[in-house]
């Protein structure tokens, strides 16, 4: 076994130290009757060729990423990333190593977390942001947690129905249990927008935060600084949440908008789409609700000598301190994902941000605009849309993906998928890698139906 | 280890000085010896009713956090704001600069069951690790 | 003074270079990214004018060589694994197998949306679903999701299992849990985050739980008991079927925090104890890596009882062996995270179960307790354990007999940075004052356990002989000891606050 360095000599002689005769002896602390006392019903050890082997054929099997061209954004937005990310996340330095508690050995990811804070508070345009979260959907049901700490007699928790479903799914989950349901406000049906006056309807005395994706999950951008407003008119905190990082750099920033707490998703940003999995959950706020932000955060020092340092900081907030008081249970968060976005950040800088950016953005356009003109097709809604935007299909959308995935496309989402309702409706996403031809494609499967 | 006499002391390492119908309140040389740098403090705004034995207030150090129990019941009537911008008083001068606050107490008697300095002197070295 | 170990112990003045934070390598103009040809050029962004951001995103113009530069000084301010033994109690920090690192970058996953037709993804749903069974055997329970994102997000998935299982039994008011005093505070927290209250329970003299002790506690307000086993002492809690049976009979249900099931793969499984939930860190036991503080996964195993009730979707597969999501289940929690879980994880976790095997597997964990013990014994003659039980995976020591020198754990675990390693958890678990918590794990040799018990009884001679070496340590680390306290104080926590207070 690879892995073990141990040699049979080296186990007697360690044996012997131990006082044990023989290894199972060690487990003498397992009463007999619960000794498993057979062998595992596994499939047999494999070399590291079998390894590979095995693991190819599934991976060769999973089509959507070995060789589809996709369509479909629905929360995960694929972007390029840059070899420098790849292979700086391969230092085992980094990817080896431990949570940075003693920060003396951990300089090197204290650092990095104190340089992705700065530049996802700026990206989010608020003061302070954490170390991470897991992903945005967990963030979500986070921000909602915390206005509700930061509120402390406000209970309740409206959220535009323009959010993510699953990350609406998520919110209930979290909210059941304390006893909590969101108050969910439809979008408006002709805009995709979520409806100041119903929101303001359903703000009440108790109403923690509002909630809202922007641009939400059928594409439109909300009017963020107008639902701010109505949720401070009513003593409420407006949280803001992004699925598509890549829109940070081009739209108005959320803390710009109004936004007291902005969360979303840094996956896209030099992380793999990965079938969702791991992501990077982004969290920024205000200095004044330092003490109730969950998660870890580091901050700047000196050493005995006055060197400069970082060190995780206010860490009487988190559960290996505060226990059952604390303002979150988190402790692993999304470390080597949170770094993979910070050097992405970096070589991208503030340029290659905005590009790429307005290169989803020019691609989204210029697909609406030929399948406006496609007999039987239509752009949804009326409403600006960033680099996804939802268009009616002639025939339910589920036929459309089902004749794209026997040609290679994953062609969008099926709405119908959440909503039986939108069964004619189809999500659809560009970023920068979408091509001329790949673009081709797809409106010749559109001209099928 | 530092227990002026002329102070009342608690279970819970809030010191009390008594001056007419107030106490000033405060937490003792070992809690704060206990807890490390002191990093943050937050106590109630005057005009608060608060219970004796029940949490007035939160101190905080860089590893550990620790609630703050009224040593008798009755009003704030004043607060040390400065605390809050240098809660570094709470280590260097636990009994003088680094009062929290005080209290116009409701009933004189719940006095009575706070420790003297001996009595404390005698429970911190009891309760030693 | 001579502030240098001995020169058998790795520990020694590194190649160390300064580096700013990376917004002060920022010069504007540069970049670090090259895009290429835009097929698009010259596509106006119609409708967007009203909702452009005025202001440029804070970040650094920094060229590609000084970037990785940058990045690459600041990994090597950083201990890893690849670096030393991390023999960090609780934490299990195992070797990470390179060739894991390879297959999960395989374009499949790598590539893959989560919302793409079940049809087109059928490999890596055939991977989550053998995953699922291996850990399902491995642990003894009936079912395994693959869906929180870490151990502490498995826990809380686990008790709202828990909750809704209560309820659906008219048991609504159960809403205590009971933690012995040795658990991670995650478990206290994680109550919280589902309404419940946490009571803590005592361990008995022996370091473990005794089922006398639950007996007292369980009444009709109890939803469950957390347990940890083997606990964070080390210890297997030996009375865990009849604190089960006991919990069960009262109408609770009983958690497993499986943060330590690298001391039992193939020796005993938790959900042969009467266990309902169980949470796996994929990166503790199953050798993902920790990615310094992240990613996690966190699995849930249950128990018969708890199978409705676990997340959905469930990945199920059909009469013709194709296997598809389902999301028609009426009793389930609901989603406790967007999408299917921590994939890339996954593929490791994977990996790391097909290349051992059951005999592999079942040595790593023969060798993991075979290492702690080992430890164990080379480190009693100098060092005071702190609980006399056998121990599992990890043994607990504490400082005790450094009384008269003055050095306390924290002074101990800055040293052992200068012999070039890294410190065990310390001052954990609570209930064992100035603890030094060591877990080897099995990818440790004898040689590098030798090295480290020698490190360790040599610091605590000098504890004795100049305990100032001890009391300014680390001296040969990229930073001294920080101070804490003005951090805390005056936060400053991003760039933009750094610059504002200068």
């Amino acid at each position: 076994m690879r892995y073990i360095p141990h040699t049979e000599a080296d186990i007697r002689e360690m044996l012997r130290a131990a006082g044990a005769d023989q290894v199972e002896r060690l487990f003498d602390g397992i009463p007999k009757d619960l000794q498993l006392g057979r062998a595992l019903n596994l499939p047999p050890a494999m070399g590291e060729e079998e390894i590979r082997a095995e693991l190819s054929r599934l991976g060769a099997a999973t089509d959507a990423g070995a060789g589809m061209i996709s369509f479909l954004g629905a929360g995960l937005y694929r972007h390029y990333v840059p070899s420098a990310v790849s292979q700086l996340l391969l230092r085992g330095e980094f990817f080896t190593a431990y949570t940075p508690y003693q920060p003396e050995v951990a300089q090197g990811t204290l650092q990095v977390i104190f340089e992705y804070q700065s530049m996802i508070a700026g990206l989010l345009g608020l003061e302070i942001a954490n170390a991470s979260l897991y992903d945005g959907s967990t963030a979500m049901a986070e921000a909602a947690l915390m206005a509700r700490r930061v509120k402390k007699d406000r209970p309740e928790i409206v959220v535009s129905g323009g959010a993510h479903p699953q990350y609406l799914e998520v919110l209930d989950t979290f909210l059941a249990g304390m006893d909590e349901r969101a108050v969910v406000v439809p979008v408006d049906s002709q805009s995709g927008l979520t409806s100041l006056e119903a929101v303001r309807k359903a703000i009440s005395g108790k109403t923690a935060a509002v909630i809202v994706q922007s641009p939400n999950f059928l594409g439109c951008i909300e009017d963020v600084k107008g639902l701010a407003a109505a949720a401070r008119d009513a003593g409420a905190l407006l949280i803001q949440v992004v699925t598509e990082p890549l829109s940070l750099p081009l739209l108005k920033s959320p803390g710009s908008l109004g936004a007291d707490i902005a969360v979303g998703e840094a996956g896209g940003m030099g992380i793999p789409i990965q079938l969702g999995g791991p992501l990077c959950g982004m969290f920024a706020t205000r200095m004044e609700f330092l003490r109730q932000i969950p998660g870890r955060l580091v901050g700047r020092t000196a050493d005995v000598d006055g060197e400069p340092g970082f060190v995780i900081t206010l860490a009487t907030r988190e559960q290996h301190i505060r226990r059952e008081k604390a303002t979150s249970n988190i402790c692993t968060n999304s470390g080597l994902m949170m770094l993979a976005a910070t050097i992405y950040m970096t070589l991208m800088g503030p340029a290659g941000m905005r590009e790429t950016a307005r290169r989803c953005a020019a691609r989204a356009r210029a697909l609406s605009g030929e399948i406006g003109r496609l007999k039987g097709w239509a752009l949804r809604y009326p409403t600006p849309f960033f680099d996804e935007f939802t268009v009616k299909t002639p025939v339910p959308a589920r036929e459309i993906i089902a004749a794209g995935a026997a040609q290679g496309l994953v062609a969008g989402l099926d709405l119908g998928r959440f909503d039986p309702a939108r069964e004619n409706e189809l999500l659809l996403y560009t970023s920068e890698l979408t091509t001329r031809a790949g673009m081709d494609r797809l409106l010749s499967l559109f001209r099928q139906f | 280890m530092s227990i002026p006499a002329e102070l009342k002391y608690t279970k819970d390492h809030e010191w009390a000085r008594v001056s007419g119908d107030t106490i000033t309140v405060g937490i003792t040389f070992h809690a704060q010896d206990q807890l490390g740098d002191v990093v943050f403090v937050e106590l109630p705004k005057a005009g608060t009713v608060v219970r004796k034995g029940a949490t007035f207030g939160v101190v905080e150090s860089t590893k550990a956090v620790s609630d703050l129990y009224a040593p008798v019941s009755g009003k704030v009537i004043e607060v040390n704001e400065a605390l809050a911008d240098a809660p570094e008083q709470i280590n260097k001068d636990p009994y003088g600069a680094a009062w929290m606050i005080k209290v116009e107490f409701s009933d004189a008697g719940e006095l009575s069951s706070l420790m003297d300095a001996a009595a404390y002197q005698e429970y911190v070295s009891s309760s030693a690790p | 003074m001579d502030i240098t170990p001995p020169k058998k112990f790795p520990g020694r003045r590194g190649l160390v270079m300064r580096e700013p934070v990376i917004f002060e390598r920022s010069t504007p103009g540069r970049q670090g990214f090259s895009l290429g040809r835009d097929e698009f050029d010259g596509v106006p962004l119609n409708g967007l004018d009203s909702h452009l951001r005025e202001d440029a995103p804070v970040l650094p113009e920094v060229s590609e060589p000084e970037a990785i530069r940058h990045f690459l000084r600041l990994s090597q301010w950083n201990y890893s694994i690849d670096t030393g033994i991390y023999p960090l109690g609780s934490c299990t920090m195992k070797f990470n197998p390179r060739i894991n690192e390879e297959v999960a970058r395989l374009p499949g996953w790598f590539f893959s949306h989560p919302l793409a037709p079940p049809e087109v993804m059928q490999g890596a749903l055939e991977l989550m679903w053998n995953l699922e069974r291996y850990l399902a055997e491995i642990s003894g329970f009936e079912a395994v999701t693959l869906q929180p994102a870490a151990g502490a997000h498995g826990e809380l998935t686990a008790l709202m299992m828990i909750r809704a299982c209560l309820r659906e039994r008219g048991q609504g008011q159960r809403k205590r849990v009971l933690i012995p005093d040795s658990a991670h505070g995650t478990n206290p927290a994680s109550c919280t985050l589902n309404g419940y209250e946490a009571v803590e329970l005592k361990t008995g003299p022996e370091g473990y739980v005794t089922a006398a002790a639950v007996a007292a506690a369980m009444d009709d307000t109890i939803a469950a008991i957390m347990m940890t086993n083997p606990n964070t002492l080390g210890v297997f809690e030996r009375e865990i079927a009849e604190i089960s049976r006991i919990v069960h009979e009262r109408g609770g249900l009983v958690y497993c925090d499986g943060a330590n099931m690298n001391s039992l793969m193939g020796m005993a499984r938790p959900g042969d104890m009467g266990v309902d939930a169980m949470h796996f860190n994929l990166h503790k036991t199953f050798s993902t890596p920790h990615g310094g503080g992240g990613p996690g996964s966190g699995p849930v195993g249950v128990s018969h009882t708890l199978v409705p009730y676990l997340p959905g979707p469930r990945i199920e597969k059909d009469s013709s062996g194709r296997f598809l999501l389902n999301t028609d289940l009426p009793r389930s929690i609901g989603r406790v995270k967007a999408f299917l879980g921590q994939f890339g994880m996954f593929v490791r976790a994977y990996a790391y179960i097909r290349e051992l095997g059951p005999d592999g597997l079942k040595l790593a964990t023969q060798m993991a307790v075979l290492n702690a013990n080992y430890v164990r014994a080379k480190l009693r003659p100098v060092w005071n354990l702190a609980w006399e039980a056998p121990s599992m995976h990890e043994a607990v020591f504490n400082d005790t007999h450094l009384k008269p020198t003055g050095c306390t754990t924290m002074d101990v675990a800055k040293r052992l940075i200068d012999y070039g390693f890294h410190p065990p958890t310390v001052y954990f678990p609570l209930i064992a004052p100035g603890a030094l918590m060591i877990e080897p794990t099995e990818t440790e040799s004898k040689e590098t356990l030798d090295l480290f018990v020698d490190a360790m009884n040599s610091i605590s001679k000098e504890a004795f002989e100049s305990p100032q070496l001890l009391k300014n340590a680390p001296h040969q680390s990229p930073v001294r000891r920080l101070d804490e306290a003005r951090a805390a104080r005056n936060p400053i926590l991003t760039w933009q606050m750094e610059k504002a207070a200068r």
